[in-house]
């Protein structure tokens, strides 16, 4: 065994590339829904929201995982939670430092991060009981599958609901002269779930491992 | 090592891990405030452009642009709150000051006399901000703020040279429910400030939200549409709006505006 392979062996790459399609926290584990209906109406909203899941549950993971084997198990749930959202407040402070505008829109959603049970869950499930580096390759890969997610509902919703791709207006607008009549429902909260089940279909239906047996 | 259920480390491990996050999280709020600060300057510099119209809700100007349009259009003024005097700096720098943050000194800021609108305390000096144009001063911007349901309003109101018609309004720091009080950040409903007078024939505030839908401004020139779903947030806002217009906010200094002795 070669030292790359103990920093991205076999073991490792399963645990960042898994819970993108296999195990993707939303499309699979059904997990983080209510924030992928509030910021999805955006593109730029939604991948600020996956870029800060992704940090904070990589580093949450990390520390988690750091201290698990002196965590008193009694009070395992609160530290993972303080170490959560204390990760939860810097990753705001530097939103309000650095993209200022935008943090005003996403504040109430990046504070409820912390109750983002994809955070909590991987923390609680996959960090107590495996290594620092492999909790956090697997904290960077359901950021990632969140991600993935959220950006394909926000890419349908503002494209559909306002004719836009990153603020760019791409399908002209009736009521600006075009040929395009917006779709308000998109822009509704609703429609992330009707996208959201409908890439769960498809994604069962691609890999049909995924189906559970009823 | 020492057991992992023993009380006492139990505690002295609560404690570590506390003391760890809180230093992580002091350290990034004291490091980024200073570039927090100037977001929020520049943030409320943008407001003030918005309320008197000089770019619409939906354009997005870079931060040069942004700071030549306030600085070829804007000239801050301060004024005494109490008389409606206009005052000279004296040590303050009109760019950055902001009345919301002297609330708690008690040499710049006075007890705000009785009041339903959620104010406790009054800066001494108010800052205005008038719109310069081909023809003098066109309008007159002034912050405003007060209680709503869950936190400050914090906003600007635009008057026009008669210091009586709405040119404009915005609410750039509000804690409100998002979707229903939240939309007194909607320019849509901003925009039906327009044109409302804030003074009656004889000069006393009318200017309020009230329930259900108002007409067209030149017909129920008082009114505002009330937001459905959120009575408290626009009972808030007719109370802070009634409050800054009365003799114990901006009554008087708009009076010597409206002489055009402030200009």
């Amino acid at each position: 065994m070669t030292a790359s392979d103990a920093f991205m062996g076999k073991a490792e790459r399963s645990a960042l590339v898994t819970p993108i399609l296999d195990n993707n926290p939303i499309g699979v584990q059904v997990l983080g829904i209510c924030s992928a209906l509030a910021v999805t109406t955006r593109l730029d909203k939604a991948l600020v929201m996956s870029v800060a899941v992704t940090i904070v549950v990589a580093f949450a993971s990390l520390a988690v995982s750091l201290i698990r084997n002196r965590t008193p198990s009694s009070i395992r749930i609160i530290v993972q939670l303080t170490i959560i959202a204390s990760l939860v407040i810097v990753v705001d402070q530097f939103l309000k430092a650095y993209l200022f505008e935008l943090s005003l829109e996403l504040s109430v959603f990046i504070g409820l991060i912390i109750t983002n049970c994809i955070v909590m869950g991987r923390a609680e499930g996959y960090a107590m009981q495996n290594p620092p580096w492999l909790s956090m390759l697997d904290g960077v890969g359901n950021g990632l599958g969140y991600g993935l997610v959220l950006v394909l509902v926000a890419l349908a919703r503002e494209l559909f609901g306002a004719g836009r791709v990153f603020g760019v207006q791409v399908l002209p607008l009736a009521q600006d002269g075009g040929w395009y009549e917006p779709n308000g429902l998109m822009l509704l909260a609703p429609s992330a779930l009707f996208l959201v089940a409908l890439l769960i279909w498809a994604l069962r239906a691609w890999k049909p491992a995924l189906q559970e047996k009823d | 090592m020492p057991k992992l259920d023993s009380t006492r480390y139990t505690i002295l491990f609560a404690a570590a891990v506390c003391v760890v996050c809180a230093l992580v999280v002091s350290l990034a709020a004291v490091g980024l405030s200073e570039r927090q600060d100037a977001n929020a300057r520049l943030y409320r510099q943008k407001n003030v452009l918005l309320a008197a119209g000089l770019i619409e809700p939906d354009e997005r100007p870079s931060t040069s642009e942004l700071l030549r349009i306030f600085d070829e259009n804007i000239e801050i003024g301060l004024i005494d709150l109490a008389t409606g005097d206009k005052v000279e700096p004296k040590g303050l720098d009109p760019r950055s000051y902001d009345p919301r943050k002297v609330r708690n000194d008690p040499t710049m800021s006075r007890p705000a006399p009785p009041n339903n609108a959620g104010l406790l305390r009054l800066p001494n000096t108010g800052v205005v901000y008038y719109v310069k144009g081909a023809k003098g001063i066109e309008q007159v911007v002034l912050p405003i703020e007060g209680g709503g349901m869950w936190g400050m309003l914090s906003g600007f109101i635009a008057l026009d040279r008669d210091g009586n018609t709405v040119r404009g309004l915005t609410f750039y720091e509000q804690k409100e429910t998002p979707g229903l009080g939240g939309e007194i950040s909607n320019p849509k409903w901003q925009a039906l400030w327009r044109g409302r007078k804030a003074y009656d024939a004889n000069f006393a505030p009318k200017l309020a939200v009230i329930k259900g839908a108002a007409g067209p401004p030149e017909k129920d020139p008082h009114h505002v549409d009330g937001l459905s779903g959120a009575t408290i947030t626009s009972n808030s806002v007719s109370r802070l709006v009634a409050f800054w217009f009365s003799d114990k906010g901006y009554g008087p200094y708009l009076k010597q505006f409206r002489q055009g002795a402030a200009t």
